[in-house]
């Protein structure tokens, strides 16, 4: 073990292959949505007829693209799967330069086939849902800039080109929850989405001008292979301004409001962005820092701590919603909550962050199109209540949502299981209040899960009058199958270590296996985490299944329900942290302005008028009195001289 | 030369022509006590110049009175003018110009 311990410390250097044969394609995996991108928002109404066609082409290639690629790259030995290609040189500045390089390796291999892979059925997924909304066109040109912007963002080979694609993502994010701009709800959430969005991109850009300091370079070459010799206190603060990025776009503690208003958006806006793949890119960013990571302790702990916070809000913020989506969404910041905590493990946790971000993106995108469908058959009520015993009536979306469902919860062999599991075990390994905070989540999890699943499904009919359920078109059972399958089977990724040991030259050395508390082995721990999600189902049966459900929600309930009905105060908290007191300091700054500022120059300038006012009555007009004046002004002269010269 | 009683007689010139000007309200008049301290002033130059033995001060004085007798023409017409709108020649009358 002691030579292991010297390889541990070793963070993997990146340093990519020139790009030959088909890799030489790579550029084509971002050109090809981009392309679309520019095709429907440039063409205008010609493209309306076949738009939503297009849009979903360009990106099912460039899936394929993405699976040869892969393919191509499984076929290469372990330390030859990183391939950069040189796009051109962005912008240079003296001795600075930074190349839009692409690097495509291991980690990001993965995210294109995630991006490409669950976009593509959620564009097939939007030909059906958004049938009816006269600005489709408009609708598929925005999320296939999303999917461009993604692309960037997972295979930049440089900070400043993960910014460009941070960026993007968040452009498209804000324009796709505002979609529905009638609405002023939409467009406040897509502000509010925007700018607490911002507050993170100020962390990763001082993050990158930090680095851009202490290393000369932004690119991921180079920062790897020196950021051993950096400073551990330097280090410690890139670190954290990576987390307040991640934070940001990963509705993370403190900045996850944003999420849950994000649900204003189309349906599979909040399946892709939302729950797939955009708020996990601050997860990619922390796992893709790695090398900076894992050299700091103490900002590893603080995204632990992040991660447990949120993952325990988030949940308990699901139990009380509604709203399907919202429930959802709650969810997903619980997840993303997981693979954060699961990233702050260090090398230990990189691979299970993402192994859990591929099977969240899964499963959660399932769900999400599941509660779309849902709601298509409902008239889109979003409203639970106003749901109840739709298992017979969309047969197609129960099995898959069920899937989801079970996949969430971590019952074995679904995939969640396998994640969650291991993020749960490798918490506890490493600290028992990290493992104890992911283990309550769980039962949590299952308990909220359990209640939407309830609430929807089973239990008496609630509808409105006017509501006649039925199933969702073709166009939209077929992506909710093929996510259904990949939710079911995903876990079989970690077979005998495969991920982990696929993801090891990006995220380095697995290390030696920590202890889990009470000697206890891995077994009983997996034991241990299903006994707790048993008993959040059966809590969840006994409050909700077993007990009719109000069709209006009960407004006597318990302080909890009611702080989490409130999303745990998130709002009220900002307001009463950051809002107020900035407009306090704003409403003392115009006092200062006006009062010191302005008065310092108007009263210099009034002082002048005055004094002025009292001279200008010297010229009176009277020519001799101008006379006396010089009479007198000479004599004085002629005095002064006299007194001098004698 | 004795030279006392020129300096005392351009000096009692300058004086009355300085009074004049501050107390006088005609417009002519006082323009005739400029004069009389120009020409105060020129035989005090004439008187040192003679003292001294040479001959800048005797130029300074042909300086005044051609500078004199040119500011008599434009003073004059300037005079001339405002009586001819104002019908006075009072000093004190022509005090358009002021704050």
């Amino acid at each position: 073990m002691a030579s292991a311990s010297v390889l541990l410390n070793a963070v993997p250097v990146v340093q990519p292959l020139p790009d030959d044969g088909v890799f030489s394609l790579l550029w084509l995996v971002i050109a090809l949505p981009a392309f679309g991108a520019a095709v429907l928002l440039l063409g205008g109404r010609r493209t309306d007829k076949w738009g939503h066609y297009l849009g979903t082409l360009t990106v099912a290639a460039s899936f394929v693209l993405s699976l040869v690629l892969f393919f191509a790259l499984l076929g290469r030995d372990g330390e030859d799967r990183q391939v950069g290609q040189h796009l051109w040189t962005w912008f240079s500045a003296g001795e600075y330069t930074v190349n839009l390089d692409l690097l495509y390796d291991q980690l990001s291999a993965l995210f294109l086939l995630l991006i490409t892979g669950v976009g593509g059925l959620i564009h097939l997924y939007s030909i059906g849902y958004m049938a009816h909304d006269e600005r489709r066109r408009r609708f598929f040109g925005y999320l296939n800039l999303f999917v461009a912007a993604m692309l960037v963002l997972v295979l930049a080979g440089d900070y400043v080109g993960v910014f460009l694609g941070w960026e993007g993502v968040g452009l498209a994010s804000y324009l796709l929850i505002g979609f529905w701009q009638h609405k002023p709800t939409a467009a406040a959430a897509a502000k509010k989405a925007f700018v607490i969005n911002r507050v993170g991109d100020i962390g990763l850009s001082l993050g990158t001008a930090l680095i851009f300091v202490t290393f000369g370079s932004t690119s991921f070459a180079v920062v790897s292979e020196l950021s051993e010799g950096a400073g551990d206190i330097t280090l410690t603060v890139i670190g954290l301004l990576l987390l307040l990025a991640a934070c940001g776009k990963s509705a993370q503690f403190p900045l996850q409001t944003w999420l849950l208003d994000a649900m204003e958006g189309p349906t599979p806006v909040s399946a892709l962005i939302h729950a797939a793949t955009m708020v996990t890119a601050g997860v990619y960013l922390i796992v893709r820092s790695n090398f900076i990571f894992s050299l700091t302790e103490d900002a590893r702990t603080a995204v632990i701590v992040v991660g447990c916070i949120t993952l325990l809000m988030g949940a308990i913020i699901g139990c009380a919603k509604d709203d399907i989506k919202k429930a959802l969404a709650g969810s997903t910041m619980s997840q993303i909550g997981y693979m954060i905590l699961a990233a702050g493990l260090g090398p230990a946790g990189y691979a299970l962050a993402i192994f859990h971000l591929l099977t969240h993106g899964f499963f959660k995108a399932n769900m999400f199109l599941g509660a779309g469908s849902v709601m298509h058959g409902m008239n889109d009520d979003v409203n639970m209540r106003h749901y109840g015993a739709l298992r017979k009536i969309m047969p197609v979306t129960f099995v898959t949502f069920g899937l989801g469902y079970l996949s969430i919860l971590g019952v074995p062999p679904f995939s969640g299981f396998w994640s969650k599991d291991k993020i749960i075990e490798a918490a506890f390994a490493d600290n028992f209040v990290a493992g104890a905070c992911a283990l309550v989540g769980a039962g949590i999890t299952a308990f909220y899960m359990t209640r939407v699943m309830l609430l929807t499904f089973f239990g008496e009919k609630r509808w409105e009058p006017d509501v006649h359920p039925h199933e969702s078109p073709r166009v939209m059972t077929i992506p909710l199958i093929g996510l259904a399958i990949l939710s079911a089977f995903g876990g079989l990724l970690i077979v005998q270590g495969w991920i982990t040991g696929w993801l090891e030259p990006v995220v380095g050395e697995h290390g030696a296996h920590e202890e889990l508390p009470f000697g206890i082995s891995a077994f009983v721990m997996t034991l241990v985490i299903l006994l707790v999600v048993t008993i959040g189902v059966v809590v969840a049966v006994k409050l909700v299944g077993e007990r009719p459900v109000p069709r209006e929600a009960p407004s006597k309930v318990s302080v909890l329900t009611r702080a989490a009905r409130a999303d745990l105060y998130g709002d009220a908290l900002n307001d009463e942290l950051v809002v107020k007191p900035g407009w306090a300091g704003i409403r003392g700054l115009t006092v200062f302005d006006r009062s010191v500022v302005d008065g310092a120059a108007e009263g210099t300038a009034t002082a002048f008028a005055a004094v002025s006012a009292r001279f200008r009555l010297l010229q009176n007009g009277f020519v001799r009195s101008y006379a006396l004046a010089i009479l007198a002004g000479a004599s004085l002269v002629l005095l002064t001289l006299l007194a001098r010269n004698f | 030369m004795e030279t006392e009683p020129f300096i005392v007689l351009s000096a009692i010139l300058f004086t009355i022509g300085c009074v004049g000007v501050l107390t006088r309200r005609n417009a002519i008049v006082v323009f005739m006590c400029v004069e009389l301290m120009l020409n105060a002033s020129n035989l005090a130059l004439v008187t040192f110049s003679r003292t001294n033995g040479n001959l800048e001060g005797q130029i300074a004085a042909f300086f005044v009175m051609v500078v004199a007798a040119a500011e008599v023409v434009v003073g004059l017409a300037i005079i001339m003018t405002i009586f001819r709108t104002r019908r006075s020649a009072s000093v004190d009358d022509a005090s358009l110009l002021k704050y």
